[in-house]
């Protein structure tokens, strides 16, 4: 657990410096982690976890759109779960419980060795739609054709930069989408 | 959108870097003090007997309280930008202007009085200072919560309320070189209503606006 939680810490600094093959893996580390805390904050709620999926994408969308409020000189983890724990309990607010989410949700996780697994959520996805073209067409490109920065820019005939733009800017609007749901 | 490929666009935005907190914070406040200097310049001005009263220990630490409150609200309110920060530990920085206060009225106090107690904490601009201090507060108000917006506050709430404080500090020292009523009594009544309204004000809006 601890080791985790320093590797964790490792990656995130990589990635602060530039590293987005460092990112990529944190994130990865991060999900099943974050999954399993979602459904036992759900169960716990009485509510059913099949929407577990969906608090997970909102607390990455957060980690990766706030990230410049993490310390570099502290451990990553406790950043981590209290972004987490925000949006679980915005989560189960919006479903119109009132709750009381444990740190031990989040911290009992750790301990557990949670299957690699993926699933499809659909409030990000059923955002998406609702973004400006330019946007919605590169992140459709990079995240479901999997494309590069360099080739959706090819592909639209735009600047490398211009996606960039547009990318973040997606990113941006759909996390303000989520927002007022 | 599977998470697999949220992560992977994630990824692929990492070279985006974001200002730091108290760099926007910083900007936002710099964009709206000339909104309220010009309110302070147009409707009240500096008094005309200001360098007098630069002699005057009670005149000066009108300054002291006002720009302790408002480095005190900006420090703390850096501090809360990050999710995992509590506020305790921090609570005492607020405590400084208080502590000026006390010190002032219990200087004052000691000292041979023209004036009687009652007289001095009335003073003769109380309303003009619960008026002009919340009013020149808004820019401010609104240019520090679009800068706390860029953090990641755990309690909005609080977070916005020391807003509040950060802007009625610095609208208070704007006022304070025009109010001619210099006792600490006069200030730690009205100058505290008038930050108590904008601090409120800033928790009920912060509350809103400052979710992430």
């Amino acid at each position: 657990m601890r080791e985790r939680e320093d590797e964790w810490t490792g990656l995130m600094r990589l990635s602060m410096s530039g590293d987005s093959a460092a990112y990529h893996r944190l994130l990865k580390a991060i999900t099943p982690v974050l999954r399993s805390a979602a459904r036992r904050g759900l169960a716990r709620a009485g509510q059913p976890t099949d929407q577990a999926e969906d608090i997970v994408q909102d607390i990455l969308l957060a980690v990766h759109l706030k990230r410049h409020t993490w310390d570099a000189s502290a451990p990553f983890a406790p950043w981590l779960f209290a972004i987490a724990r925000n949006k679980l309990i915005d989560a189960l607010r919006r479903r119109g419980r009132r709750i009381f989410v444990n740190i031990d949700d989040f911290s009992e996780t750790l301990a557990d060795q949670p299957a690699a697994e993926t699933a499809s959520a659909s409030e990000v996805a059923a955002q998406l739609n609702t973004l400006p073209a330019r946007q919605r067409d590169v992140l459709q490109s990079i995240a479901v054709e999997s494309a590069s920065i360099r080739d959706t820019a090819t592909k639209f005939k735009m600047s490398e930069g211009a996606v960039r733009v547009a990318l973040h800017r997606g990113l941006a609007s759909l996390t303000a989408k989520l927002k007022e749901l | 959108m599977d998470t697999d490929q949220l992560i992977r666009t994630l990824a692929a935005d990492n070279s985006h870097r974001a200002r730091p907190v108290g760099f926007v914070l910083a900007l936002a406040l710099l964009a709206a003090a000339p909104v309220s200097l010009l309110m302070f310049f147009s409707e009240l001005g500096v008094r005309p007997d200001v360098m007098t009263a630069m002699h005057n220990p009670f005149f000066d630490l009108k300054f002291g309280v006002t720009l302790a409150l408002a480095s005190a609200a900006i420090t703390v309110a850096l501090h809360l930008s990050r999710p995992e920060a509590a506020l305790r530990g921090w609570v005492w920085l607020l405590m400084i202007p208080a502590g000026l206060l006390v010190a002032g009225i219990s200087g004052e106090m000691m000292m041979p009085q023209r004036l009687p107690m009652m007289t001095r904490l009335v003073g003769s601009n109380s309303k003009v200072c619960m008026t002009a201090v919340p009013l020149m507060s808004m820019p401010l108000l609104a240019a520090s919560l679009f800068g706390l917006r860029h953090g990641a506050p755990a309690r909005p709430a609080v977070s916005g309320a020391i807003a509040g404080m950060m802007s009625a500090g610095l609208a208070a020292t704007l006022y304070a070189s025009h109010c001619t009523d210099d006792s600490p009594l006069f200030v730690a009544t009205w100058y505290t209503i008038a930050t108590a309204l904008v601090t409120a004000l800033g928790a009920l809006i912060g509350a809103k606006v400052l979710r992430y």
